[in-house]
């Protein structure tokens, strides 16, 4: 699907990223390259804006300065009041979105709609694919993430782990370039983590672009090519998941993974 | 807009004040009473109670108040042992017809706010006052009611100005509380704006006031919901 | 009774009264209908405007509901029926016409039950607004979705599914409040009643009938509400 890019240009561009809100500063000028087929999980105590980065990726927070590119396409932003940014053009926000997969800490599943109708509405009236191949598509997403059964269900009446499940479906559907996961196993119960970590992992496995914000460190350590240790906004420490783990250059990461 | 014009009509309006508000008064506080036995037939468990209070409600409710007023008003009359008997002198005046009605309606209303009060009480409430040694007239007079009473108020207040726009009804069976006296100065002079701009005004302060009062006593009543005020920590910081 | 029978008086016979007051019957669910339409209308633009609109027209919704739910429905239908007879006069008066004009009685209703209703309206498409998850609307930010698109299919089936006992419970009002219209001489199911009560000297016949009518089909529509609501739960969990 995304095997358009040449191996040495990034799929997605971080660059000198700034985000405040109010008096506090989140971001303090994150750079980050993701290279096609990279897994780089995201890690950081609670306020160390890794969720703010990945959400800055695609715009669901307007950085205050910095750039996003995504597929060699840098989304354009203009100066707004008090020193913030806002995008110049939202057709192309919306279009770059749907080269972004986002899953989300608490699914946000669409409610009425049931599972299958969730997968095939962005593709159906943001893509405006046939409505015949969506449908074909996601059904065989449904089998890969093992809840095929459940395609005519309704969110509520699936667990947690289901719905997590779905929701990775719901972001497939879209064929993006990149997965934008965050903290996708923090709001499930603990016997439902590993159904949906097993997903990830196999789509890991098939090459997948993908950003995670996560507290799993078993994750982390095993599945990804990179990790990006956050603090107070800033990258403490980077690098393949075997030599961070194994001799971090930073004391703060290394009490942080000794928790 | 003619504000002299407006002036003439505010002080006739405002003479007419009095009149909408002893209408309120009275159906709202009648039917508090009315209201209170609903509740309390509602939750009796008992179904020989339970029925016939449900039915009461779902007619009074389900029904226009206007065809209730005109029942009463127009309706009785139709029968001559209801002319001829001791209640007449009631039933012939528009005004006790207006209250009568308005009072049967409101408690329909009420009814079932208060019900949903006395159900909020907490089983344990109960349980305590009479583990206390109280009988369960006591413990309903000083435990359950106080509780539920501070519950149903905010329903409560809105009822009541329901019943303070509701009178504005009795104009039509010719009492003249305001919206009767607004109506006839605006088919006098078809200046319907004016009168309404003045007539609006007035019910809109006095339901005003009445907001306030029950926010007043809604904050009264729920002491034991506050914070205690700020100041007080350097009061009771002294004490052990 | 010397009169005619019960049955006959409100049979479909010829000397019956049955077919006219269902024909009065359905006058006033089209009076509710228009009403609620149009009351429906402004509430979604007076709840657009509480959410997201600037200061004035955030003003503009806050003081048109805290008005309208301060003064009687009567005055305001008294404020289109003659307002808006001065307001068509005047204007056929530019046109050389000097007579009286008077405003169609339903289209006064419809107008008056729409406005006062359009308050409640407001209130209840704000408060399912707010009711519907975030995280739902910001996942169709996130899948590229426009403004337009997101409102279409994700937002307005949401906040419906929400609005939905609400707007029941504004429908069950807006159907009693539109007796109010008989005022205006528009034969609804009152006014018919009224008729009826007048000819046969039988006013209490009439206006129990008139109370079972309005009871029949508050119920109904009731059931049918609670049945949308059913169907539209499916989904959340509840409904099962």
């Amino acid at each position: 699907m995304t095997m358009s890019e040449t191996p040495s240009e990034p799929v997605v561009v971080v660059k000198d990223l700034h985000k405040s809100f109010g008096p506090v500063k989140v971001l303090k000028g994150i750079s980050l390259e993701a290279y096609q087929g990279e897994v780089i999980s995201i890690l950081g105590s609670s306020g160390s804006g890794k969720s703010t980065l990945l959400r800055c990726i695609n715009m669901l927070e307007t950085p205050d300065a910095g750039t996003v590119t995504v597929a060699g396409e840098t989304i354009r932003l203009i100066s707004a009041a008090h020193g913030k940014s806002r995008p110049a053009d939202q057709r192309q926000v919306d279009r770059i979105r749907t080269g972004l997969g986002m899953v989300f800490q608490s699914f946000n599943l669409w409610t009425h709609k049931t599972v299958l109708e969730n997968l095939i509405e962005a593709p159906i009236h943001v893509q405006k694919r046939p409505r015949a191949e969506c449908i074909e598509e996601a059904e065989a997403l449904l089998e890969k993430v093992g809840i095929a059964e459940k395609r005519n269900a309704y969110p509520a009446h699936l667990s947690g782990g289901q719905q997590q499940r779905a929701a990775i479906a719901r972001a497939l559907a879209m064929r993006p370039k990149v997965m934008l996961f965050d903290e996708p196993t923090s709001a499930l119960d603990p016997e439902l983590v590993g159904e949906v970590l097993r997903v990830m992992r196999a789509l890991a496995e098939e090459g997948r672009t993908m950003l995670v914000v996560t507290h799993e460190m078993g994750f982390a350590r095993d599945v990804s090519s990179r990790v990006v240790f956050l603090h107070k906004g800033e990258i403490e420490e980077q690098g393949p998941p075997a030599e961070v783990f194994g001799n971090a250059r930073s004391e703060r990461f290394r009490q942080f993974i000794s928790k | 807009m003619n504000l002299v014009f407006m002036w003439e009509t505010f002080l006739e309006l405002i003479a007419a004040v009095p009149t909408t508000l002893r209408l309120a008064v009275t159906a709202v506080g009648l039917g508090a009473v009315l209201a209170l036995l609903l509740a309390l037939c509602r939750t009796s468990g008992l179904r020989i109670l339970d029925w016939p209070a449900r039915f009461y409600i779902y007619v009074f409710r389900g029904s226009p108040l206007l065809v209730q007023i005109f029942l009463i008003y127009y309706g009785l009359s139709q029968f001559p042992e209801v002319r001829h008997s001791a209640v007449w002198p009631i039933l012939r005046e528009p005004y006790w017809c207006a209250v009568i009605a308005l009072m049967m309606n409101t408690a329909a209303y009420s009814g079932e706010i208060i019900r949903g009060g006395l159900l909020s009480v907490p089983q344990g409430q109960i349980e305590a006052a009479r583990a206390c040694g109280m009988s369960r007239f006591l413990a309903f007079r000083r435990i359950v009611l106080p509780l539920a009473i501070r519950q149903a108020l905010p329903g409560y207040g809105n009822e009541m100005i329901s019943m303070v726009k509701a009178t504005s009804l009795a104009s039509i069976i010719t009492i003249m509380e305001i919206t009767g006296v607004a109506a006839r100065i605006i088919s006098d002079t078809y200046r319907a704006i004016e009168v309404f701009l003045v007539a609006g005004a007035i019910y809109l302060a006095i339901n005003f006031v009445l907001t306030r009062c029950v926010a007043f006593l809604e904050y009264r009543l729920s002491g034991h919901l506050r914070q205690p005020l700020p100041t007080r920590p350097r009061v009771t910081g002294d004490s052990p | 009774m010397n009169s005619p029978g019960f049955f006959e008086t409100f049979g479909f016979g010829p000397d019956g009264w049955g077919a006219a007051l269902a024909v009065g019957a359905v006058m006033t669910v089209l009076i509710a209908v228009c009403g609620f339409a149009i009351g429906a209308v402004i509430g979604i633009f007076g709840a657009w405007a509480k959410i997201s609109g600037g200061p004035v027209a955030r003003a503009a919704a806050g003081t048109y509901t805290t008005v309208l739910r301060g003064i009687p429905d009567l005055l305001v239908i008294y404020l289109f029926y003659f307002g808006g007879s001065a307001v068509i006069s005047a204007a056929g008066r530019l046109f050389g016409n000097e007579g009286f004009i008077s405003f169609p009685g339903f289209l006064a209703g419809a107008l008056a039950v729409g406005v006062t209703s359009g308050a409640q309206h407001t209130e209840v498409f704000r408060g399912a607004f707010r009711a519907v998850h975030p995280g739902e609307i910001e996942a169709a930010v996130a899948c590229g979705m426009s403004r337009m698109l997101r409102f279409r299919r994700i937002v307005a089936p949401l906040t419906l599914r929400h609005a939905l006992p609400g707007l029941g419970n504004v429908w069950q009002v807006v159907l009693k409040e539109s007796a109010l219209v008989s005022i205006t001489g528009v034969v609804e199911l009152l006014r018919q009643s009224q008729i009826g009560a007048g000819s046969t000297g039988r006013p209490f016949d009439f206006y129990v009938v008139a109370a079972a009518l309005y009871l029949a089909i508050s119920t109904v529509s009731g059931l049918a509400l609670q049945l949308a609501e059913k169907h539209s739960r499916r989904g959340t969990g509840r409904a099962s």
